[in-house]
């Protein structure tokens, strides 16, 4: 009883090393590929050169960040980030929940399961070959322009104008993502107690007062948790589906942080620069999902952690 | 169901209205897709409008994606990325699952702290490129099989599945004389299967539909898996080293249905298999929230 910790430790690691084992790869992979950037991230503070490596190179204090924020391209760069997201947060956000209550609604079985099995489908499709569809729709005499075209519009080369971009973006976003995004309020929406609909409908409470009083209340948890999920992903939109999509055209509104960091960095070998970038906008999420988190606690104490 | 109102009978027709457009504006473009590649090249560049059944019936396209050299080496790489990669991702979280969803185990808690971290903040792109470089990776298949090891929501899930094991199956397997090994392996997996499986899905289709760790690591186009080669195809537009041998007129034609071809034939795997793995792929959504 009178044993320290140290020695109880010992004792048990003594006893049972072979779960101490098993967990050594999985630590040494967690320390190597995601602790090992994060101790790379310093190179943002400094003038790296292969040369000297990240230890070796010198400390130049917030130079990369002061040239990131008196840049030309800074604005832009964060305009096109948090609209692009904003814009998402919208449109793309609710059509999902709009999507589960309205597939609730639906009476017929069979007829929800193939409504549902269809729209989830898109969300398997690799965002390589979306993009390639969106090029081969969207083109000068693709679908769309031939379509528009019976009703006399001119042609308009969607993916070299600027002004298109974000629409394109947000609305091919919710057409591969809004079906599956519904899973998750579909299942809080099979958690909600059946007796507070029939109590509903006693009172003379209609299809539309059902869905005000009690779906949406019911779900709201959900629907919280994942705007603060949201919120985390505010400035980091994946830099995988604008990098197929943009062009030199359309840097103007497409043009968000990440693909500035792909572009900089990895095309141009300004390693410093970008790592200073990168940072920028990991440190923005990280107080941008804690805040959304503190004020979801205080004001309905629905919280991630 | 009862006697319905006026209303409620509109809302019906209405909400009808609206899912049957949603199919519709869901199917249609790989329907479209589908039909344009099986048409007739010539007959296709001159149709305006929508497709409701292929123009003709021509496999030229087809001919020439399967005789593309890219392709066939993509899509062998590809495979090979899918089953290796899907393979060190299972085994790492299965041995990461199993440690943290043991009782007493002492750094438990800050592993577990130090892993959920990892969620919320990252080094982001360069340092991780300067990471593969130094160790060697660039350029080469590591790249895209293990710095992706372990996805930390999959880690929580299977965990989370771990846990519901009963322990007295764990306990009379150690009093049998069995090992971690064994009870992971023979007892705690096994009976985990449903969320296994959902994990296999998960990883599977992640590799099969990945590009971008490609695009940054790789060099070497032998390596390229088939979506950067399909980056090549369907975004920088280069059919023509498909179309040798065909005349120049007919070249742009081509062209347009080879594309077409070539989505259907890198998506293939995946709209077939995916009637019977939509309920697998839908659960793990499921397991996932229920943590929440």
């Amino acid at each position: 009883m009178d044993l320290s910790k140290g020695q109880i430790i010992r004792k048990d690691l003594r006893r049972n090393w072979i779960i101490y084992l098993m967990a050594l790869p999985v630590i040494a992979y967690y320390i190597i590929f995601h602790y090992g950037p994060m101790y790379g991230l310093q190179i943002a503070f400094k003038d790296y050169s292969p040369a000297g490596g990240i230890w070796g190179s010198p400390w130049v204090g917030f130079k990369h960040f002061d040239s990131f924020f008196n840049g030309i391209y800074f604005w832009r760069l964060i305009r096109n980030t948090v609209l692009i997201n904003v814009y998402d947060l919208i449109f793309g956000f609710p059509s999902a929940i709009i999507l589960a209550i309205l597939l609730n609604e639906v009476r017929r079985m069979m007829f929800k399961r193939v409504v549902q099995t269809i729209s989830y489908l898109p969300h398997f499709i690799s965002i390589v070959v979306v993009a390639g569809m969106l090029f081969d729709f969207l083109s000068r005499d693709g679908l769309i322009n031939q379509l528009i075209g019976f009703f006399g519009v001119e042609p308009i080369d969607f993916l070299k104008e600027a002004g298109w971009f974000r629409f394109i973006f947000v609305s091919s976003g919710i057409w591969q993502g809004v079906g599956w995004g519904s899973i998750i309020y579909l299942a809080a929406i099979a958690n909600i107690d059946p007796t507070l609909y029939e109590a509903a409908k006693i009172d003379g409470a209609n299809r539309w007062k059902q869905i005000f009083h009690i779906t949406i209340p019911g779900i709201m948890p959900t629907i919280v948790i994942m705007f603060i999920l949201n919120m985390g992903n505010l400035l980091s939109v994946g830099s995988e589906k604008v990098l197929l999509l943009y062009n030199p055209l359309t840097y103007e509104t497409a043009d968000v942080i990440s693909t500035y960091v792909y572009r900089k960095g990895i095309l141009e070998a300004s390693y410093s620069f970008t790592a200073a970038v990168g940072l920028f906008n990991s440190v923005i999420s990280l107080i941008l999902i804690v805040s959304a988190n503190a004020i979801s606690k205080r004001v309905s104490e629905n919280k991630l952690w | 169901m009862g006697a319905q109102t006026t209303g409620e009978k509109i809302f019906n027709v209405i909400n009808t209205i609206l899912m049957l457009l949603l199919c519709f504006v869901t199917l249609y473009p790989f329907l479209y897709v589908l039909f344009a590649s099986l048409s007739e090249a010539s007959s296709f560049i001159q149709h305006r409008g929508m497709l409701l059944r292929p123009l003709g019936f021509n496999l030229e396209a087809y001919k020439a994606v399967f005789e593309n050299p890219m392709i066939t080496s993509g899509y062998r790489n590809t495979l090979l990325y899918v089953a290796a990669g899907t393979t060190i991702n299972l085994f790492m979280t299965a041995l990461g699952a199993y440690v943290l969803s043991r009782r007493n185990l002492y750094f438990k808690n800050v592993m577990m702290f130090g892993i959920v971290l990892t969620m919320v903040f990252s080094g982001g792109l360069i340092p991780n490129y300067i990471l593969i470089n130094k160790l060697g990776m660039m350029n080469t298949p590591w790249a895209l099989l293990i710095p992706g090891a372990i996805s930390t929501f999959n880690l929580i899930i299977m965990r989370t599945a771990f846990q519901g094991v009963p322990v007295s199956l764990e306990e009379s397997a150690r009093i049998d004389g069995a090992g971690e090994f064994t009870i992971l392996f023979r007892i705690i997996i096994p009976l985990s299967m449903p969320v296994i499986a959902v994990m296999i899905l998960w990883y599977a289709v992640g590799h099969w539909n990945s590009y971008f760790s490609a695009l940054v690591y790789l060099r070497d186009r032998t390596m390229y898996p088939l979506q950067l080669v399909l980056r090549e195809i369907l975004i920088a537009n280069s059919t023509d080293s498909m179309s040798t041998g065909v005349a120049a007129d007919d070249k742009y034609a081509i062209g347009e249905t080879i594309k077409y071809a070539t989505i259907i034939v890198s998506t293939l795997p995946i709209i077939c298999l995916y009637p019977f793995l939509q309920k697998y792929f839908v659960k793990g959504v499921l397991i996932g929230a229920i943590k929440e």
